[in-house]
């Protein structure tokens, strides 16, 4: 079954390493994707200020891969969440559906017909391609290795979006795959926080207090390699902000921030060069020693 | 703006009592008054324990009491970071996230939208993206051996005319 693959407005500008290791990884599971040709925003954006026109961009989207006769593929949480929840809407809802479309014929797209899923990556490797054929194929073993998951917010919830396939108040999905590898998927308190993301445009302040939280309450347990996540805006948070956040808090937090097709790529043994671990902005280098890669 | 409204005097005559009703006929506020104000979507918040401007219990306290102009004239409405801890824990299925992007439509609707969308609809509306795909970006992109991406503003430009958020007033 072939995909059509929605990257979204910020991975392709700036989270190349996480789309060159899904690639990777995707070719070496068998997964085909096919790009959207003129793709655009899914939406989210101007969701908090036009719900319409966000549904619209959204239909937008959902009728490009429509027309090529496939299912999304997101690498995104935010696309994800977007995308899954207007689908979910006007593939359940007809007049929704059809004033969406009238709106979107209306600036120049194509109608949606309805029917599509979205899948978002991790969970098409969770729910399709299954832990254990993923284990299976591990050549370089991370044992010795810990990690801690951050599964965020928008890859499964709302769950009457995603019909409950990870439990919102304790994420496992993610741990399965990431203990695949043979690395540990440690826990930590509030494990489950978000990352604000949502309102660093909004309170800048207020948003990196909450991301230097977190990276406080992992140091403190102590012990960690690295944090492991899917989201291009909670690696914003995470990796992109934290020098600005030891700055301000003076303290020093060194946590290595990997996507994880760069860990799984790892551990199937393919090139570290093309999972694009050049450009993770707080060098693995530690931890890739440790992995022997 | 009114971060304090619960400890300044709001005249009884002041309130809207139909706003309430106005919320309820919303997509994502249907559920409002169910709310029976036992403060688990506050107790929940990642935000309000960081920031106590935010605090989603006192907004729809505020919204049944008819406190209309206080709730969308707040900054307190656009610090809602939609992780939907809040909405999954409601024991009164307030969707309380929904009920937040409702009330942030609703406030645009009257010409309080955040000032930072601004910014974001002039680059929506010329690139169609959140970031602009220069030559640069590709030919860092061809040399990863990754395809080549455009900027597709066409239908999103329409769309964002077409709702009238070019013209919307912050």
């Amino acid at each position: 079954m072939k995909l059509a693959l929605f990257t979204g407005c910020t991975i392709p500008a700036r989270a190349l390493n996480y789309e060159i290791s899904a690639r990777r990884l995707a070719d070496a599971l068998g997964i085909e994707m096919v790009d959207i040709k003129n793709a655009s925003c899914c939406g989210m954006p101007v969701r908090n200020i036009n719900r319409i026109a966000s549904l619209t961009m959204s239909a937008n989207t959902l009728a490009q891969a429509d027309e090529m006769g496939m299912d999304l593929m997101t690498l995104c949480s935010a696309c994800n969440a977007t995308l899954a929840e207007a689908a979910h809407e006007l593939n359940h809802d007809k007049e929704l559906r059809k004033q969406i479309n009238k709106n979107l014929v209306s600036a120049g797209g194509k109608p949606y017909n309805g029917d599509r899923k979205v899948w978002h990556f991790t969970r098409y490797l969770y729910q399709e391609i299954g832990s254990d054929k993923i284990a299976s194929l591990v050549k370089h073993p991370l044992n010795g290795i810990s990690v801690v998951a951050h599964a965020g917010c928008h890859y499964l919830k709302p769950t009457k979006t995603f019909e409950c396939f990870d439990d919102p108040e304790v994420p496992s999905t993610l741990d399965q795959l990431i203990q695949t590898t043979g690395a540990k998927s440690v826990k930590i308190i509030n494990r489950n926080e978000c990352c604000s993301g949502g309102i660093l445009g909004i309170k800048e302040s207020t948003s990196l207090k909450v991301v230097g939280g977190k990276l406080k309450r992992i140091k403190d347990r102590g012990g960690v390699d690295a944090m492991v996540l899917h989201c291009p805006f909670c690696n914003i948070q995470y990796e992109g902000n934290q020098k600005k956040i030891e700055r301000e808090v003076g303290e020093v937090f060194d946590l290595p921030v990997l996507y994880l097709p760069q860990l799984l790529g790892l551990a199937l043994g393919i090139d570290e060069k093309d999972l694009g671990f050049s450009l993770n902005r707080i060098k693995p280098k530690v931890l890739l020693e440790k992995m022997g890669a | 703006m009114n971060e304090n409204a619960d400890n300044s005097t709001i005249p009884i005559s002041r309130l809207e009592p139909h706003f309430k009703y106005e919320v309820a006929s919303e997509v994502g506020g249907e559920r409002i008054k169910s709310c029976f104000q036992c403060g688990t979507c506050t107790a929940s918040c990642p935000i309000r324990v960081v920031d106590e401007v935010y605090n989603p219990r006192r907004i729809i306290r505020m919204v049944l009491l008819g406190m209309r102009k206080e709730v969308l004239e707040s900054e307190a409405i656009w610090l809602c970071t939609y992780c939907y801890t809040c909405q999954e824990r409601c024991p009164q299925d307030v969707s309380i996230t929904d009920l937040m992007f409702a009330l942030k439509n609703l406030a645009t609707r009257e010409g309080h939208m955040h000032p930072s969308y601004k910014p974001q609809i002039e680059v929506l509306s010329g690139f169609g993206r959140m970031y602009e795909i220069t030559d640069f970006d590709n030919k860092k992109r061809e040399k990863l051996g990754l395809p080549p991406v455009d900027n597709n503003k066409e239908v999103v430009d329409a769309i964002l005319d077409n709702n009238k958020l070019k013209e919307a007033k912050q």
